[in-house]
């Protein structure tokens, strides 16, 4: 069963380093593809470190690596990603007039597929 | 490393909008890169490292092929001259002197001009055009500031120097024991790296910001608040008291925002809501506020934008004067409606960031690229050109996030050309062209006479 949760992109140090090498480098797209997850909470969803999990939406989906995030950092229900391809092909084009498309705050269905 | 070595000092980094201006570089001009970087944080070592000249790379391409600088010039300027509605996009990670180029090639077109700042910080602008903005340079930060808060941002990994540097340990006239003179508040929605750095860290629940900041005005304005604030925001009546009770008695305060404010549910009314507060607190005390900037010459983008053409993004000269509307003239909007024809994209990588729908149609048209290395973009482009890099092999000017110009020094020669350089050789083509269609246009009749205005 499905989990919805709240993905959060935002930016990060491997991601500002990584993308210096290049977008289309491994390093950045491996980082760009993991979701960070409160470490109680994969626990609760039985997930373990390294899992590929789909991330699915109204738009599109798309799959990641998960990696365990000390407690108490993401709240309950949140997952965090680096900016990049991976949170683009989830992310609403409609920006309700404001040119900004909401980047941050994305629903998406999270489900374990290995 | 070889013996031909070559020092420079001052050199500026310009990763990120803090365009730190205290680099020492050391160059190996055999191997062309940069070997060390003295002053850099881990975002600006990796900037200067990986940014070398790749000889083999060739300096423009058509369809993937190499083809010379001259000829990827003449068919960028037809591709621009023969398309009904063209879109120029990006402009953030370039100089000012290219960015004006480009705000003349899109009135020569009348095409649509926008830059990063649309997807960043935007909404903030849109928000500072409606209530204003209480401002200062970061020097005054430095030098006076006793409360810094942070609100939806993470300087820690996105400007890891804006706090050594400026605002947290860094020591100024009136605050000569750096952090021991200042209280520092982050506010977000989870705990990032940045929150050790704070003597308190406020935890909101997500999307919940705009009700903080206005509950916050109220507190301000001593209007009573009911605690189920707590409910539905996540912070307790009496932390949002207490951090009232703090701003109102500050000496000087800045409130930092980042794009948790912009790019979430409420947008411009989030940045709205917090520049209202620090022009609030000019009541009691002296209060700034300011947005951090991402690239290193965003700022500059939208000073340049604004001196041009009026509007600092979203600007539209269709009908052959500047028009601005975010929402209709901005990129996301006009590639995810498929209103263009045509995309002239300068040192940014929209297909590799933008949302899906975006990416799909500027898959379909023709894109021109200009970017210091492959990308997602340069990957689909028509026309792509390879460009030197601005701070490390091109001089110039950049804002730095807080509207200060800083004059770029070069650390060494690139084989590639300059922006400008492209750009002024595609502007010079394009008005060739656009002045020979006009002509031809004549010749055939085409071209009509302004209708009379009729009497009201």
């Amino acid at each position: 069963m499905p989990e919805t949760m709240l993905l959060i992109p935002g930016r990060s140090s491997k991601q500002g380093t990584s993308l210096n090498k290049g977008k289309l480098g491994e390093e950045y797209l491996d980082i760009t593809s993991t979701v960070e997850i409160d470490v109680d909470e994969m626990t609760r969803l039985g997930f373990n470190s390294g899992d590929k999990l789909r991330l699915k939406n109204h738009i599109g989906e798309a799959v990641v690596t998960c990696v365990p995030k000390k407690a108490g950092h993401l709240p309950e229900g949140m997952i965090f990603i680096a900016y990049g391809p991976t949170s683009s092909r989830l992310m609403e084009s409609d920006t309700a007039g404001s040119g900004m498309p909401l980047s941050k705050h994305i629903s998406v269905e999270v489900e374990k597929i290995s | 490393m070889s013996e031909n070595i070559k020092v420079v000092e001052n050199a500026t980094c310009t990763f990120c909008g803090c365009v730190c201006d205290d680099m020492i570089l050391t160059v190996d001009l055999d191997e062309k890169r940069i070997t060390k970087s003295k002053n850099a944080c881990i975002l600006g070592k990796a900037w200067f490292a990986e940014h070398y000249i790749e000889e083999d790379a060739p300096a423009a391409m058509i369809d993937n092929k190499p083809v010379s600088i001259e000829e990827a010039v003449e068919e960028a300027a037809r591709t621009l001259v023969n398309a009904r509605f063209p879109i120029t996009y990006g402009l953030s990670d370039t100089t000012c002197e290219a960015q004006r180029q480009a705000v003349a090639i899109t009135d020569s077109i009348k095409g649509n001009i926008d830059t990063t700042t649309s997807v960043c910080h935007g909404p903030s602008g849109i928000a500072l055009q409606g209530v204003g903005e209480s401002t200062m340079t970061l020097g005054e930060v430095k030098n006076r500031a006793d409360l810094v808060i942070y609100w939806g941002g993470n300087p820690a990994e996105s400007h890891p120097r804006h706090f050594g540097r400026y605002a947290v340990t860094a020591k100024g006239m009136f605050t000569p024991r750096g952090k021991k003179d200042r209280h520092v508040v982050v506010v977000d929605v989870r705990r990032t790296p940045s929150a050790p750095a704070a003597n308190q860290f406020i935890q909101v629940k997500p999307g919940k910001d705009f009700e903080v900041l206005w509950a916050l005005r109220a507190l301000v304005k001593n209007r009573a608040i009911d605690p189920d604030i707590e409910a539905i925001t996540g912070v307790s009546l009496e932390t949002l008291q207490e951090l009232v009770d703090r701003m109102k008695n500050c000496r000087y305060g800045v409130l930092f925002f980042g794009m948790g404010l912009t790019m979430t549910r409420g947008r411009h009314f989030n940045s709205g809501a917090l520049l209202a507060l620090a022009t609030d607190l000019n009541e009691y005390t002296h209060f700034v506020a300011k947005p951090v900037r991402g690239h290193g010459n965003v700022t500059g983008a939208d000073n340049v934008m604004s001196w041009q053409t009026g509007y600092p993004f979203g600007v539209n000269f269709s009908r052959g004067f500047p028009r601005f509307n975010p929402g209709e003239f901005t990129t996301v909007d006009l590639l995810a409606k498929q209103d263009v024809d045509a995309a002239l994209i300068i040192a940014t990588d929209p297909a590799s960031n933008f949302p899906q729908a975006a990416i799909d149609h500027l898959a379909k048209i023709p894109v021109i690229c200009l970017d210091t290395k492959t990308s997602h973009t340069s990957q689909l482009a028509h026309v792509a050109f390879r460009t030197s890099t601005y701070g490390i092999n091109t001089e110039g000017t950049v804002y730095r996030m807080d509207d200060v110009p800083i004059t770029l020094r070069k650390a060494f020669d690139s084989p590639f050309p300059t922006d400008e350089e492209i750009l002024t050789a595609v502007k010079k083509r394009v008005r060739e062209l656009v002045l020979a269609k006009g002509r031809a246009r004549g010749a055939t009749g085409e071209s009509k006479a302004a209708a009379p205005v009729q009497a009201i």
